[in-house]
């Protein structure tokens, strides 16, 4: 599969009064053309700091590339001027935000804020550009296309403003789109619309997708594969199966308790304990360890390098270690294992 | 069945009444919700839940309708001692844990406003014992006490808010969306300790939330709200096992489950209200189909709804 986007060994420092916060150490991944990448990680895990330093939207004066790149087309994101990086951003990398309500400019007409991407990045008239944008209401599912050009974004239901910055990211046929909690800030209902609307967009314009989100369930629903991050660092990465079904790490294995299933017992939700890492002076071993029951001296004292569980399947954690001991992970892991072929708890098909 | 402590009878919260924009944000739901138990409250955003919620205790002044608490009405006219002594019994938890804490307060006097308001320390230094208390009761210790609130993380800014609440030893707890604006790992915590309180306390909880799976979790009971109406209300796993309204099939059929096996089959309903095809003056309410199960419905329905059941048996 062609690789669309690169990202090798990246390290990106944030420089507070209070010292250096170390907000990515080390991040490696791939993006393949026309798939679902979801990261997943709670907040100050790094997920979003590493999509914003790829469309280089962190603050200059505070945020600093330490180390590694972001290969895209060839060329090296972290190193490029600003006014380069304005002609890759919103045209082959475009950005769908959390909060529908902010993202949108509150006094500009819609069409002019759909357009406006798209007379920048082409060479097309006024007339052209309009017709565009309304094709892209059209296609994002908004009814009276036509009428809804000339309106303000709060003449929109939450829903439909996240619709609008869809069509926004969408306008110049984008690469690469990263969604940022696209669906967070919407009901259950509209939620369950948008993802059907990005799935389908990214049918139709052969897309990649970068999806970051803490809500396990729409992961299920959207990602091709899925990264786990955690204190600044990918500690899983595999298919949405093989993470889903056969987790390895530890802190994968907590996030995947912590969430009520929906035939669960009254029994006590797993709650992971204690808070994430302090950046300022991360942990020298492994991240995770001061919350993981699972932890050996060895987590304590060096981080643990990735460890291939399968051709798509790594993680970052010691239990994987050939000379570590066999532990038996969560209760609520191992029924997810029991359904996943080569895990040592497949129990054969269900069928 | 257990004690009522709280009934709401018929409630309606109507906003800019008499203007062209009125907005019936609640619109006649009755409900009774009984000792030790908790309650859960669910709906999409603007379907009139956190109205609800805050009219029950009195933030709005109900436009009609009545809100009983052990029997005694909570809207209407009060004296300063008789709202004392009932705003001691029922108390809220906020959803954004960053809003909801004054900025500019130590830990220390956030907790200790509702004991300094009612009189319930006697010298300075039993008040301190208490908000320490506090404080352990739920997870903190006592050295964030002279601390802001933006010292603390999200999670540790709900623990407070519920420090908050429990100060004047309420009964009655109404959470709303204590959780959403938190961390799944840190969601846990709290619903636990949430769960824990109510056991040690005997709370009763009335649980208003938008994540279903949560909401499940944690209550005895759910109500589904939609467009100011109640139009379903049944124990928790018998709502989820068999959901009758078509919005709360709908609702259902909306969420997505951390299993991509399921995920892959999940096909999603789309409510349209115009199913029902009402007539004219049908007498739409809500309807005991099964034992403590409640569908909102017309008479038609109702016997269609009651067939269904016997042949599924």
């Amino acid at each position: 599969m062609e690789k669309i986007l690169q990202v090798k060994d990246l390290e990106l420092s944030f420089n507070t009064f209070g010292g250096e916060v170390k907000a990515i150490r080390g991040v490696n991944f791939d993006l393949y053309k026309g798939e679902t990448l979801a990261i997943v990680g709670e907040s100050g895990s790094g997920k979003s700091v590493t999509t914003k330093s790829i469309m280089r939207l962190l603050p200059e004066e505070s945020a600093e590339f330490k180390n590694g790149e972001i290969l895209f087309g060839g060329r090296d994101l972290t190193k490029l001027s600003d006014r380069e990086m304005q002609k890759i951003r919103g045209k082959d990398i475009s950005m769908i935000f959390q909060d529908p309500m902010t993202s949108l400019n509150p006094t500009m007409p819609i069409g002019r804020q759909i357009t406006e991407p798209i007379l920048k990045h082409q060479k097309i008239s006024k007339d052209e550009a309009k017709k565009l944008a309304v094709d892209l209401l059209r296609l994002v599912g908004m009814p009276k296309p036509e009428l809804r050009m000339k309106q303000y974004p709060h003449q929109f239901s939450g829903g439909q403003r996240q619709r609008i910055v869809i069509a926004i990211a969408l306008a110049c046929n984008p690469q690469v789109l990263i969604a940022d909690e696209p669906t967070t800030a919407l009901d259950v209902t509209i939620q369950a619309q948008i993802l059907e609307l990005m799935k389908d967009l990214q049918k139709k314009i052969d897309t990649s997708i970068i999806f970051i989100t803490h809500d396990l369930g729409v992961v299920a629903n959207v990602a091709d594969r899925v990264a786990v991050m955690y204190g600044g660092k990918i500690v899983e990465i595999g298919t949405v199966d093989e993470i889903f079904y056969n987790p390895q790490h530890p802190y994968t294995w907590g996030l995947l308790s912590s969430m009520p299933s929906m035939d669960a017992e009254d029994a006590k939700l797993y709650a992971i304990p204690g808070t994430p890492p302090d950046l300022l002076d991360p942990p020298k071993g492994d991240a995770f360890a001061l919350r993981s029951e699972y932890a050996m001296k060895i987590d304590m004292e060096q981080p643990p390098p990735f460890f291939k569980v399968s051709d798509t399947h790594m993680a970052a954690t010691w239990l994987l270690h050939p000379e570590a001991p066999t532990v038996e992970p969560p209760e609520m892991v191992i029924e997810r294992m029991k359904k996943f072929p080569g895990s040592r708890y497949y129990e054969g098909s269900a069928n | 069945m257990a004690e009522k402590l709280v009934e709401i009878k018929n409630l309606k919260q109507h906003f800019n009444v008499g203007k062209a924009n009125e907005v019936k944000a609640v619109d006649g739901i009755t409900f009774d919700i009984y000792k030790g138990e908790t309650l859960g409250l669910v709906g999409e955003s603007g379907c009139g839940k956190s109205t609800t919620g805050r009219s029950i205790i009195r933030l709005y002044d109900a436009t009609d309708g009545q809100v009983l608490y052990e029997g005694e009405s909570v809207h209407g006219k009060k004296n300063k001692k008789d709202l004392k002594k009932f705003n001691r019994k029922m108390q809220m938890i906020f959803q954004d844990p960053y809003a909801s804490l004054n900025q500019r307060m130590k830990v220390m006097d956030i907790i200790a406003e509702g004991i300094d308001i009612h009189g319930l320390a006697k010298d300075s230094a039993e008040r301190k014992k208490m908000v320490y208390d506090l404080l352990e009761t739920v997870g903190l210790n006592k050295e964030h006490a002279n601390r802001y609130p933006h010292e603390f993380s999200g999670g540790q800014r709900q623990r407070l808010g519920i420090a908050r609440a429990l100060a004047v030893d309420p009964d009655f707890i109404i959470a709303d969306e204590p959780i959403s604006a938190l961390d799944v790992s840190i969601q846990a915590q709290v619903v636990n300790l949430l769960k824990e309180l109510q056991e040690e306390k005997g709370l009763t909880y009335l649980f208003i939330a938008h994540d279903l799976s949560m909401v499940k979790y944690i209550s005895d009971r759910i109500g589904v709200m939609y467009f100011g109406k109640l139009v379903e209300l049944a124990p928790a796993d018998e709502l989820y096992a068999n959901p009758m309204h078509p919005y709360t099939q709908s609702l259902l059929s909306a969420i997505p489950l951390p299993d991509p096996n399921y995920e892959r089959n999940r096909t999603r309903k789309a409510y349209d209200p115009a199913v029902h095809n009402y007539a004219d003056g049908e007498d739409v309410k809500m309807r005991e189909v099964a034992p403590n199960h409640f569908v909102d419905c017309s008479e038609k329905e109702f016997a269609e709804l009651q067939e269904r059941m016997a042949t599924n048996k």
